[in-house]
């Protein structure tokens, strides 16, 4: 890559001595460097992709499902792709506050109950959005589900992956902080992709039910 | 922008973002139940199978991304402008390498799952469709975080709570389609 070791520095680089005055510190050039970023985050998004495939099986084993219900396919995406706004905005803030330094896990801790108020209040406020969205969608793509039905699905499976999110985002903002992992690259990529999974099995262990 | 924000001011900041991505998530799904998308999926056998594993690692890699600059910007060892900061170039180039590598490995693990359940898939046509996919989401995710993330922050935005929607909207929109992409260029050589 570009950054062998023993290169000098580039001239466009601002601070030069920043790095220098703390070696070990996370200010340290050598967190920023190619070879770094990659080697931490492959065998991560690997593993993950594996994990994935999980999901991937289960959307393959409700195919015809998915097709019959043309809501469930529209939901699919937003369903998903909410969780991982908020498992992001969570990890994300925690771990500035972490770097910051005013990080403790706790719910005494103001910084953490307004984390977690703010996720509930967005997760009611657009799953149940996403329900009423999903269902007219649904209806102008020939779909025959109720409106309560689709609410009630988006709603249940949305608030109890929440609680998954906030809880996933805590224990791996601590743990990746603890085996000495750069918290950046690892709990985004996990807490995602653990909401990704447990939203496809949530979802369809509440679709099971409720369908 | 120090951390200490209350319930009301994260809501109030990430809420705009947030439905914003959800019109965007429901686009993505009305382009996954389309007709096309429908037809792609019974020609290619595994394009479910590896449809959440490609739609995750665009929120991995680019999500990754945006956090270490937020950070990065955070603590003042990097500047909000385009300049090639050696650090930012370094963060770049490492997310493209990522972002190439795990599609390649998504498509070989989907055709070892085919295989291993029974099914008949082609090596080939996943790989190419993965390499396709891959490429266009990288060019589009990178150009676009960074626009994002640098002139939010000059504008007093905390991009903390901003990265995440952004790269989960993008991801699955143009993840999506990118996909429908794929599928058609590896359709028209084959």
């Amino acid at each position: 890559m570009t950054d062998a070791p023993g290169e000098p520095r580039s001239s466009t680089e601002p601070a030069t001595s920043d790095g220098l005055d703390d070696p070990g510190g996370s200010t340290a050039i050598d967190e920023w460097s190619v070879q770094r970023i990659v080697r931490t985050m492959i065998p991560l998004l690997a593993a993950l992709s594996v994990l994935q495939l999980v999901s991937g099986t289960v959307l393959e084993s409700f195919e015809r499902t998915l097709l019959q219900y043309p809501a469930l396919l529209v939901l699919l995406p937003v369903q998903i792709g909410t969780a991982g706004n908020l498992a992001s905005i969570t990890c994300s803030r925690l771990t500035t506050q972490l770097y910051l330094g005013t990080y403790e896990p706790r719910l005494s801790n103001p910084d953490v109950r307004a984390n977690v108020i703010a996720v509930f209040a967005l997760a009611g406020t657009v799953f149940g959005l996403v329900g009423v969205a999903a269902w007219a969608i649904g209806v102008a793509l020939g779909g025959s589900l109720a409106l309560a039905r689709v609410l009630l699905i988006a709603l249940v499976s949305g608030m109890l992956l929440a609680v998954l999110v906030v809880v996933a985002s805590v224990v791996a903002v601590e743990v990746s902080y603890r085996v000495g992992l750069n918290p950046d690259d690892t709990t985004i990529p996990i807490v995602t992709n653990l909401c990704d999974v447990a939203g496809v099995l949530i979802l369809f262990a509440v679709v099971g039910v409720v369908v | 922008m120090d951390g200490h924000e209350s319930a009301r001011e994260i809501y109030r900041q990430a809420l705009p973002v947030v439905l914003v991505s959800l019109v965007a998530g429901l686009f993505a799904g009305t382009i996954l139940g389309s007709e096309t998308m429908r037809s792609g999926i019974e020609s290619v056998p595994g394009i479910l199978l590896l449809l959440p594993a490609f739609l995750a690692t665009r929120g991995g890699v680019y999500g990754s991304l945006g956090a270490r600059l937020s950070t990065g910007l955070h603590q003042g060892v990097i500047e909000p402008t385009f300049a090639l900061d050696r650090r930012l170039t370094n963060a770049i180039v490492a997310s493209f390498i990522n972002g190439m590598t795990v599609s390649v490995f998504i498509a070989v693990i989907t055709y070892l799952t085919l295989v291993i359940l029974g099914g008949r898939g082609s090596l080939l046509e996943l790989v190419g469709i993965m390499l396709v996919a891959g490429f266009l989401s990288a060019a589009l995710m990178l150009s676009v975080l960074i626009t994002v993330i640098f002139v939010g922050y000059r504008r007093g935005l905390n991009p903390d709570n901003v990265i995440g929607p952004v790269v989960t909207t993008l991801g699955d929109v143009f993840g999506v389609f990118f996909l429908l992409v794929g599928i058609y260029v590896v359709g028209v050589i084959t």
